[in-house]
């Protein structure tokens, strides 16, 4: 009897061991940039010409810094559940606009310049705000995906948590479901806020 | 014979001309040594888009952005540690094809050599214990005598069975 309990041992390790790997999705890699501060970058914004956006504006502040664009089909599918929650005025959201232009494979960015690309990703980025609602407190523009990098962006949308030192606390890949807002983002965010 | 012409036609322009455009390729012209640097540190990298390809091979978009920021730190002067470091910071050990041992990979780096020390243990182990059991008890007077009875039966017997050899 005792000769077969080793091998069933070995097995049930097996079986508890593929049962976790298997219920992993291999596309959500930890970002080590939890729990570090978050990057610094100044980027222009959206709204107007000349304004200008950095994160250490929001010091003192529990925010979301949102990935999207317009070509992002997963954003369409979270964008609903941003709008209703910056109504109810649950957090102030940032939202930085990933390559939006050079994102979308069907242009070719390089054959723009500078300006022409900047124009483009306005238009881009404005008209489909406008179209499904902007829950942005203000937006960025991210035109090349350096700061994505920085960030560690490899798949829009993307949403961390920033507290008010300025760390990011929690990274949300892929789009926000109601469940990860409920159970995740909001409690965090509250105890961070009770925080000084 | 034309096309050979025509391609070293193409072969003399391209070598009178340094700076000459020819669109994605044309940074690898810029800098051999650096581009040799990207492709040597990219290979030992992962794309976190299509992660079963490196960054030398995905054609993703990302691989591309992350190509021209390696690219652009080794024109900086970073070292490939150091580059290596900044994709590690941002993306996670995931990025790098070779693990680093740390304490949350030992199981990884020693786990299979902790399966062989114990398979050679249990090996050594049944083999001792077999080595160690009493051998086979002795025959019983009355089944040798049995077994030589039917032994002597078959040597005396005039036909032996056909496929005997």
């Amino acid at each position: 009897m005792k000769r077969f309990l080793i091998p069933l041992a070995l097995f049930l390790v097996l079986v508890g061991f593929l049962a976790v790997g298997l219920n992993r999705d291999p596309h959500e890699v930890p970002s080590p940039l939890v729990g570090k501060p978050a990057p610094a970058f100044t980027l222009t914004r959206l709204e107007g010409a000349n304004q200008q956006f950095s994160p250490t504006d929001m010091r003192g502040k529990v925010w979301l810094l949102n990935v999207w664009a317009s070509w992002c089909v997963s954003c369409r599918a979270e964008h609903p559940l941003l709008v209703a929650f910056a109504k109810e005025g649950g957090l102030p959201i940032v939202g930085l606009n990933y390559k939006e232009v050079r994102g979308d494979g069907e242009t070719d960015a390089r054959q723009l310049s500078a300006s022409d690309e900047l124009a483009l990703t306005r238009k881009r980025a404005a008209g489909w705000l406008a179209q499904h609602g902007n829950p942005y407190q203000l937006s960025v523009l991210d035109m090349d995906g350096r700061v994505g990098i920085d960030y560690g962006v490899y798949g829009v949308p993307e949403t961390y948590l920033i507290d008010k030192a300025g760390v990011i606390r929690y990274k949300q890949i892929g789009p926000i479901t109601p469940e990860a807002l409920r159970d995740k983002i909001l409690p965090l965010a509250q105890k961070l806020d009770k925080e000084s | 014979m034309k096309r050979l012409l025509l391609s070293m036609l193409a072969v003399a322009s391209l070598l009178g001309a340094p700076g000459a455009q020819a669109g994605d390729a044309r940074p690898m012209a810029e800098d051999p040594q650096v581009e040799a640097r990207l492709i040597s540190i990219s290979e030992e990298l992962r794309c976190l888009v299509c992660q079963n390809e490196s960054l030398a091979a995905s054609r993703a978009e990302l691989a591309q952005d992350l190509r021209r920021e390696v690219r652009s730190q080794i024109q900086a002067g970073k070292t490939d540690a150091e580059i290596r470091d900044y994709l590690v910071s941002r993306y996670g050990d995931f990025v790098l094809y070779r693990p680093p041992v740390k304490p949350t990979t030992w199981l990884l780096w020693f786990g299979p050599f902790l399966l062989l020390a114990a398979a050679v243990f249990g090996l050594i182990r049944f083999l001792r214990q077999r080595a160690a059991q009493a051998p086979a008890p002795a025959l019983s007077a009355a089944d040798k005598a049995a077994a030589q009875a039917l032994l002597a039966e078959a040597a005396s017997s005039d036909s032996p069975p056909k496929n005997t050899p």
